[in-house]
């Protein structure tokens, strides 16, 4: 297939075709365009059902592409600015497995900063590799935790000389980033791979005002969100590699857990996304950064609210701040993040992504009208006016350092036994707990369970932090390891 | 050639007019601006395709969004409008001579431009000294102000464009903040017949009761709006609409009115027990 420019979509562009050719199915979906139930076209909409196909010879096969999911990933790769693309389409958690996966085997070594999304931990309970943490640096004043400090990872490099890969949040879900030029140089030296979680950090490619991406720093892998905040349909992401990386080892591992029936509605997203992206999307995240300046400005102007942003860079653990993201630290005015955001909800009809302890976070982007981030800022106003009080007793920060009793996978298919929660204090946890979002987990299995910890995981559930994590749905109780 | 102007009252119902001319077509940052004459309703203002203000019956609207409150209080000194980008609810507050100031906000200059312009009998007192107009959100005006206004008008749109914010809790709630310890809020409440807009008159109304300690709706005609059957909220912190109305000392100030008396004032609190039952529920 000769090279195609970025103004093409080969992707949708075939899935279309193939509608309009009006084929008679004799395959699966067994929905057949919506016929077999039509409460369905009632309810998605007509054009939607007949775009849920299967894969089939004019629409390539993601499991081994060759035609137009093959041109539409390059076309991906190009607009990243990487080597090869992936199309995922069990969200970002697949790709961050496939990451881990693919650079280390069971019980080999990979270094990591304890605040990562559980999607990496739990791909290490899955293949047996074996966590190196570096405690993340924190922020007193907001309780929140920070990238990785380079001395930090320096350090894990010197004690862990056969670990194979580096994982790096780029950026965390507070939109803090670490130096990931310098980690990259230090990890390359010491013949190890870079893994990028980019969750939160799509539109860190299209705009020259936003912390480095991943794919211009150098790093080997990294998984993309497109869905967050790239305008693909929700569970679509990219993986994206870099040469010396081996795509078609890569292609084999995502293989693994992937399903054979891809929705073509996810992977259409994705073509069409990209063109945006490439063609707007310095302008949409132009505007995205205005629209979350703009708040940030006026809430602060409120008082009591922090609406924190690059102020906050150390040239260290918060290397880069990722502007366009909004978030508030909400204890001075005596009130947890996730109270807030049920006042939101509740009172004033405001979604927002998450409130955790002392801080809420809500996500912008070009998709965005002025008159809804009035909306925010004044309702915001309103919770601080009816409900502000005294911030005395309130738990104070949002990550704590843990103890690390066995790996993740022998934690977790070890014999356990349930005990109260309320009495697990010195136990070592077989079983994950975190919030959700943002699901990174308080403890983790493998990990002791400290009377600080516990403190944690009792007052996130006193304030109505929604919990998982544990087999008991109620986490009054956790299986530890017996 | 026949020119019709058509309002979607719902996506079931229509409301045409014709028209004679098209006076000025406007596309401004916020909204289509559309004025056109007609025979029937004279000049009229459409916003985004909606009808907004005729001349032949804007009368009603903007004295019975003005005059209730006035004659419940006469003590007003400070008024804020929020919308009323057209200048007829200033009119009908300049008729009071013991108003200190009128601060107005619309969040579309292109309406009070294309205002001053083309629809004189509504904007002619936008020029009054006591009169300030501001360019921007309501919500973010507000937002700025304590105990500093003794009647808002909330003069908006309907709730489906620009004006949304104007119809949330946040944004009543942030009134109650900016009203003095006796002040007053009056918005226009939409019509409670059609059921594609009963959901808002019923949320608008939850979200002012739970700020205010009085809060009720009044009703009104208006023959070109969507049913003719109108609603405007009273909410206050410590008037009661009809306990409070002084008839004689609202009668002696001799304003002169086309739709408003103090009797019709009493009878508007009168609501249907359909009205009623949808701000029960």
């Amino acid at each position: 297939m000769s090279r195609l420019s970025q103004q093409a979509t080969p992707l949708a562009e075939a899935l279309n075709a193939q509608r309009i050719n009006r084929l008679a199915h004799f395959d699966v979906p067994g929905h057949k365009g919506g016929r077999m139930n039509p409460e369905l076209p009632d309810y998605f909409g007509p054009l939607c059902m007949s775009l849920d196909v299967n894969s089939m010879k004019p629409l390539d096969n993601l499991g081994h592409p060759v035609s137009v999911i093959k041109a539409a990933q390059e076309l991906a790769a190009e607009a990243f600015g990487a080597d090869h693309a992936f199309f995922m389409v069990n969200g970002t958690t697949s790709a961050v497995q496939t990451m881990i996966w693919a650079s280390c085997g069971r019980g080999e070594k990979i270094i990591l900063p304890r605040n990562v999304h559980r999607s990496a931990i739990n791909a290490l309970v899955v293949n047996g590799a074996v966590p190196v943490y570096i405690n993340p640096g924190r922020n007193a004043r907001l309780g929140i935790p920070l990238g990785m400090g380079v001395a930090d990872v320096k350090r894990a490099i010197a004690e862990h000389p056969d670990a194979k890969a580096i994982l790096v949040n780029n950026p965390t879900y507070y939109g803090i980033c670490s130096n990931l030029v310098e980690i990259v140089k230090m990890a390359h030296e010491a013949g190890m791979m870079v893994l990028a979680d980019e969750a939160h950090g799509t539109h860190f490619y299209f705009h020259e005002d936003l912390p480095v991406s991943a794919m211009a720093a150098g790093c080997d892998m990294a998984a993309a969100s497109l869905h967050k905040t790239g305008g693909s349909l929700t569970q679509s992401s990219i993986l994206l590699t870099r040469k010396p990386v081996n795509p078609d080892y890569v292609r084999q591992v995502i293989t693994l857990t992937q399903s054979t029936s891809a929705s073509y509605l996810l992977l259409s997203s994705l073509d069409i996304a990209r063109r945006k992206l490439h063609f707007k999307g310095r302008a949409m995240y132009q505007k995205t950064m205005e629209f979350a300046d703009y708040a940030r400005e006026e809430i602060n102007a409120l008082g009591g609210y922090y609406a924190f942003g690059p102020e906050l860079v150390d040239g260290d653990a918060a290397f880069a701040f990722d502007r366009t993201k909004l978030s508030v630290h909400t204890r001075d005015i005596g009130l947890a993040g996730i109270e807030v955001y049920d006042h939101l909800r509740d009172d004033y009809g405001i979604q927002i992504e998450f409130g955790d302890i002392g801080n809420l976070l809500a996500i912008l982007s070009a998709g965005d009208r002025m008159m809804d981030v009035e909306r925010l800022i004044s309702a915001l106003a309103e919770i601080k006016r009816l409900h502000e009080r005294s911030a005395a007793g309130l738990f104070d920060h949002e990550y704590i350092d843990p103890a690390i009793a066995m790996a993740p996978q022998e934690a977790f298919y070890a014999r356990k036994r349930r005990v109260p929660m309320a009495e697990s204090t010195g136990l070592v946890a077989g079983e994950f707990v975190m919030s959700y979002p943002p699901g990174i987990p308080i403890v983790a299995p493998g990990e002791r369970i400290t009377p600080d910890i516990l403190e944690h995981i009792l007052f996130a559930k006193d304030k109505g932090c929604f919990m998982t994590g544990t087999e008991d749905m109620n986490l009054d109780y956790i299986q530890v390891v017996s | 050639m026949e020119l019709w102007y058509t309002d979607e009252h719902t996506s079931d119902v229509r409301f045409s007019m014709k028209a004679s001319v098209q006076v000025a077509s406007k596309k401004s940052a916020v909204q289509q601006i559309d004025i056109l004459d007609t025979p029937a309703y004279g000049r009229v203002l459409v916003l985004d395709g909606g009808l907004m203000t005729t001349e032949k019956d804007e009368f009603i609207y903007h004295e019975m969004i003005t005059h209730v409150p006035m004659a419940v209080n006469p003590h007003v000194k400070n008024v804020l409008v929020i919308g009323g980008g057209d200048g007829g609810t200033v009119r009908e507050l300049t008729k009071y001579r013991t108003i200190d100031s009128i601060d107005l906000v619309e969040v579309d200059k292109d309406v009070v431009l294309l205002a001053k312009k083309f629809l004189p009998f509504t904007s002619c007192k936008l020029k009054d000294r006591r009169v300030s107009v501001w360019f921007e959100e309501g919500l973010r005006y507000v937002r700025g102000k304590k105990a500093e206004y003794d009647l808002i008008i909330v003069d908006s749109s309907d709730p489906y464009g620009p004006a949304e914010g104007l119809f949330t809790r946040e944004f009543y709630g942030t009134c109650f903040k900016a009203l003095r310890d006796d002040g007053i809020l009056i918005n226009q409440h939409e019509s409670p017949f059609y059921a594609a807009h009963q959901t808002s008159v019923r949320n608008a109304h939850a979200h002012i009761a739970v700020e205010f300690p009085v809060s009720t709706v009044y009703q009104c005609h208006i023959p070109s709006y969507p049913s003719g059957h109108w609603l405007f909220g009273f909410a206050s912190k410590k008037y009661h609409p009809i306990g409070d109305l002084d008839e004689a000392r609202w009668n002696k100030l001799g304003i002169k009115t086309r739709y408003y008396n103090t009797e019709l004032h009493r009878g508007a609190f009168a609501l249907p027990n359909y009205v009623r039952e949808l701000l029960k529920s």
